[in-house]
């Protein structure tokens, strides 16, 4: 009787992780109030990068984004401007790039060199090698926007989606969500719009 | 045959008087159908494409959101073609929404269009308010594409994939059953 006990919790164990695995799906990932994971990902100047490395900094601007989608590259310059208005604040920009290059080698590391020399990025250009770091944040397209706030327990996330409402022309932008979303942590305010959505580029995986 | 292609004819040149194609009839649907040197767009903000994701007659329609810089939307496009030609006399309607952007209208689209000689519907979506109308699509849907609604009277899904032809196909039938 007793073995049978034993087997029957065996199996209710190992039949609930079988549900457990990790998977691509659009709902998982990470959701506001989350604490995101630190990764070492190597940049374009061949030096490894981490979350942890900045130590000055209140938070941070973790952008998925890449070469080759027509969203992506129509928010560069808005990019960095991100980066030049909010690195000095505490919130630097931190774009990854999650496409497996196999796939898109457009975005492969000398494609991601010479696009961030010609366009003058002054943030890390980190390719997910392996691309184990997007599934984790849960990033579905580029470009995805993650806000994350440096708490006691890790980094939160406060702030998931686009840049801004208008992809075509920065001067008729009404709602700049990252801005607003940035701007309301250095107040010491909550974000008020915590979660958009915009049309983006599928990340490209090997099937 | 031939006379199908009088009425288009005749049918196309009528609707060009017209300042603004409301109506959701049968024969504005032949404009694409004629072999014209031009490729004319049907360009809407969302408001004016909401109304295509919501008909109310007998039809199934099949609406598949994509762009020509899509790599993954591109490849599957044959299978919504092939699935209107397989389909058509059971009432199945194929929208292709582009998401293309208007820079690249002449450039890319017209030319994909004609150059692919697709048969179903090309509507394209302009409206860069994205966050507001994504979500009136599908409450799930997170602005990745290519992205699928099917739809009619009483049934209605999104799918938010790619197809074979064998996968759109298996749906497909759900709805005409």
């Amino acid at each position: 009787m007793k073995l049978i006990k034993i087997i029957s919790v065996c199996a209710l164990v190992l039949f609930i992780s079988a549900f457990a695995i990790k998977s691509d799906d659009v709902s998982t990932g990470y959701e506001v109030g989350d604490i995101a994971t630190d990764f070492k990902l190597m940049n374009i100047d061949g030096k490894m990068v981490s979350l942890l490395d900045y130590k000055e900094a209140k938070g941070f601007i973790v952008i998925f984004t890449c070469n080759t989608c027509p969203y992506a590259v129509a928010y560069e310059d808005r990019i960095i401007e991100l980066d030049k208005k909010y690195a000095s604040k505490g919130y630097p920009v931190i774009a990854i790039m999650p496409n497996n290059t196999d796939v898109k080698p457009g975005d492969n590391m000398d494609a991601m060199k010479a696009r961030a020399a010609s366009k003058g990025f002054t943030f890390p250009y980190l390719m997910d090698e392996g691309q184990e770091i997007y599934p984790q944040y849960g990033a579905t397209k580029t470009p995805h926007v993650y806000v994350l706030q440096k708490r006691k327990q890790g980094n939160e996330v406060k702030y998931i989606g686009a840049i801004d409402d208008n992809y075509k022309d920065a001067s008729l932008v009404n709602s700049k969500y990252v801005e607003n979303a940035v701007d309301a942590l250095l107040d010491g305010k909550e974000v008020t719009e915590t979660n958009t959505r915009a049309i983006g580029c599928s990340i490209k995986v090997k099937k | 045959m031939k006379y199908f292609v009088v009425l288009c004819l005749f049918v196309s040149m009528s609707c060009r008087n017209n300042e603004q194609e409301e109506e959701l009839t049968n024969d504005t649907a032949v404009i694409n159908n004629v072999k014209s040197d031009t490729v004319e767009l049907e360009i809407y903000d969302f408001i004016g494409l909401e109304k295509f994701l919501n008909q109310e007659d007998n039809k199934v329609h099949v609406v598949n959101f994509w762009a020509t810089w899509c790599a993954p939307c591109v490849k599957e496009l044959p299978h919504f073609e092939a699935l209107l030609d397989k389909y058509k006399d059971e009432g199945v309607e194929v929208l292709l929404v582009s998401l293309d952007f208007p820079k690249q209208y002449e450039k890319k689209l017209k030319p994909f269009i004609k150059e692919h000689n697709l048969k179903s519907r090309v509507l394209v979506l302009d409206d860069t308010d994205m966050n507001t109308w994504i979500p009136k699509v599908n409450k799930d849907w997170d602005g990745a594409i290519p992205v699928t609604l099917i739809y009619n009277k009483s049934k209605r899904k999104f799918y938010s994939q790619t197809f074979t032809y064998n996968e759109l196909e298996a749906e497909i039938k759900q709805f005409l059953k």
